[in-house]
């Protein structure tokens, strides 16, 4: 009992080597107050009618507050609806894809009878994952640019008449879930068999002695033993869903106009808005999507909380 | 290690799949491997191509006249590529010096149990990872108030710290460093400082190469800050100034030193097409050549990043 008590007075008492801690931390902490905290009081610029001349500070706090007045312009657009529908659409597509492909390989590649051949695709595939969006950008458009490109130069060899890639909005919904695929594909099945091969393989020796088939061991045996993993992946996906990949969206389709209805995200939106000077929809576009983000994460959380406790972030 | 092993008993043997079957997935994950690489070596061979070839064929697989002028360009011509080259060096060295002490200093102080401040840190920490300020705030705070735009700390200060790096380091100094070493430490009278550089550090060589690697990629491969922040070509990083190469090849031109050359003939003799693929080679190269090695430590980061901090 009285080692109980010393113990607390000791644990309520500033130390010295709390002083150091506090030291060591203190460079990281003003790192989080003007780069993270500062840009978090920022957001009431959105109620405001917020002008740029000098000051940022005054600024802030002398433009008038106009309520929702900002919002109102934002939803009154007819952009902001082609915009959720794109970022909600793409990143719908992007979580059904991003799970069913890089899991199925993770299965296939488990399988393969040699295991230096697995080591070298995977290698490879996970090459693009490492290379910026205006690479990737630089890539594409090797083969896609009009006169120069693969792509045109193998319709006219079929003589089909050349497409202006950049310019056909059809195309490119296609093109856009392509690359997010082909750059993110090798990233997501290392996840996946990290996960697999950490598995005990005693059930699967089990299995083999019951006689079951390789379909049936995936089916009944590796797949259910996934599913957390695969749970954990979608929920911490579905998360993210009022945002998107800036580069993706923006760089690789090179900004052109006549995409606009195909590739634009809400991010892309509230870049194009902060750089044609619209601040009150910028500000009211981007405090929605923070909102809308912060809410879906802690919904997702409270999910994962209610699945399995243990794996909740907060 | 143990996979490599067991996979290889006989019980495994008799478990594989049929022969037709690794062999369709063979080719599957070949067909899959090439369409990863395929397309850089594709832009490898442009640059390798003369500019007169692609002006008569256009963009080719494999280079139909060979011609390193592009690169022959970039070194006698082009100032502004070896500028650029000295940006994205010294800002992917310096932040990742930077982003890794900001990281794990804080990462150290959250992992000891009686710090008096952990409470309030770790929401300093996580708050950010839930809520962000959004872009149009974070950019007005940044160029404005704490004047960044035009200057290299633009593309170095707002990407070093990342609450999910934090957390990776704070798990694996609380999981791998036994208390009681820094506990003697301690009683021998040595200060946090002293235990956290000269004992800590060292034996966390394996937490320090993966935040160094997600850093050194993030920073070598980062091009938005350029965009938001940097105006001065002096400044532009190599993924800017392809990034103004794609929109527009005479960028090259526009600052290149002249040496009596006129402008328009600079641009007329100039190897446009092969020196923008040569600028994404130069991006490319150290990273294709680098990452291969440091794979590992890859998975391994995304591993410890999976334990719950």
């Amino acid at each position: 009992m009285g080692a109980k008590v010393t113990r607390k007075r000791v644990r309520t008492r500033w130390r010295k080597h709390d002083t150091e801690l506090t030291l060591l931390a203190l460079p990281t902490t003003i790192w989080y107050i003007l780069f993270s905290f500062l840009p978090m009081f920022g957001v009431i610029i959105a109620f405001k009618d917020f002008k740029i001349h000098g000051n940022f500070l005054s600024n802030v706090i002398n433009s008038d507050w106009i309520g929702f007045k900002n919002f109102e312009f934002l939803f009154s657009s007819n952009d902001v609806w082609i915009v959720i529908r794109n970022t909600i659409g793409y990143n719908m597509i992007f979580i059904i894809l991003g799970i069913v492909v890089p899991v199925s390989l993770a299965l296939m590649v488990g399988q393969l009878h040699s295991r230096k051949a697995a080591k070298v695709y995977q290698t490879m595939m996970f090459l693009p994952y490492f290379l910026s969006w205006v690479v990737v950008s630089a890539v594409l458009w090797a083969f896609l640019s009009y006169d120069k490109g693969i792509a045109n130069q193998v319709l006219t060899h079929f003589s089909q008449d050349p497409k202006n890639w950049y310019m056909e909005p059809s195309y490119w919904p296609y093109f856009l879930v392509f690359m997010n695929m082909w750059k993110g594909l090798g990233y997501g099945m290392v996840v996946y068999l990290a996960t697999i091969t950490s598995m005990d393989s005693t059930y699967y020796e089990a299995a083999v002695i019951d006689g079951a088939s390789k379909w049936q061991q995936t089916w009944y045996i590796t797949l259910p033993l996934m599913k957390f993993v695969i749970v954990l992946m979608f929920i911490l996906s579905v998360g993210g869903i009022f945002s998107t990949d800036f580069g993706l969206f923006f760089q690789v389709p090179r900004d052109s106009n006549s995409l606009y209805n195909v590739t634009t995200t809400v991010d892309v939106l509230v870049y194009k808005q902060l750089k044609t000077a619209t601040v009150g929809m910028a500000s009211a576009s981007a405090f929605m999507q923070s909102v809308l983000g912060c809410g879906m994460i802690l919904l997702a959380n409270w999910i994962v909380r209610k699945v399995d406790p243990e794996s909740a972030l907060i | 290690m143990s996979t490599q092993t067991s996979y290889d008993s006989g019980l495994d043997k008799f478990n594989r799949v049929g022969k037709g079957t690794n062999i369709l997935f063979h080719l599957i994950f070949i067909v899959l491997a090439l369409l990863c690489v395929v397309p850089i070596i594709v832009v490898l061979s442009i640059s390798l191509s003369s500019e007169a070839s692609i002006r008569e064929t256009g963009y080719q697989l494999l280079p139909s006249a060979f011609s390193a002028e592009a690169y022959n360009y970039i070194v006698k011509q082009g100032s502004m590529i070896v500028r650029a080259l000295g940006v994205s060096v010294f800002v992917t060295v310096v932040g990742t010096l930077i982003g890794v002490l900001l990281t794990t200093t804080m990462g150290y102080a959250l992992s000891r149990p009686q710090f008096k401040l952990k409470g309030l840190l770790t929401w300093v920490v996580f708050i950010p990872m839930v809520f962000n300020g959004g872009l149009v705030s974070s950019y007005y705070i940044n160029s404005t108030m704490l004047g960044l735009s035009n200057t290299i700390w633009a593309l170095i200060l707002p990407l070093a710290v990342s609450s999910f790096n934090v957390i990776i380091c704070k798990t694996f100094f609380k999981t791998t460093i036994p208390d009681g070493l820094i506990e003697s430490a301690e009683i021998d009278g040595a200060g946090q400082f002293r235990i956290f550089f000269t004992i800590v550090l060292p034996i966390s060589l394996p937490v320090l190469a993966t935040i160094g690697l997600f850093l050194c990629f993030s920073y070598w491969n980062d091009w938005f800050q350029s965009m938001l922040y940097i105006d001065d070509q002096a400044l532009y990083s190599l993924q800017a100034l392809l990034n103004s190469l794609m929109s527009n090849v005479d960028a090259l031109a526009k600052n290149a030193s002249t040496m009596g050359i006129s402008y328009a003939e600079l641009v007329a003799t100039m190897p446009k097409e092969s020196a923008r693929m040569a600028v994404a080679i130069i991006i490319v190269l150290p990273v294709a050549l680098a990452y291969p090695f440091f794979q590992k430590y890859f998975i391994s980061g995304l591993t410890v990043g999976a334990v719950k901090g």
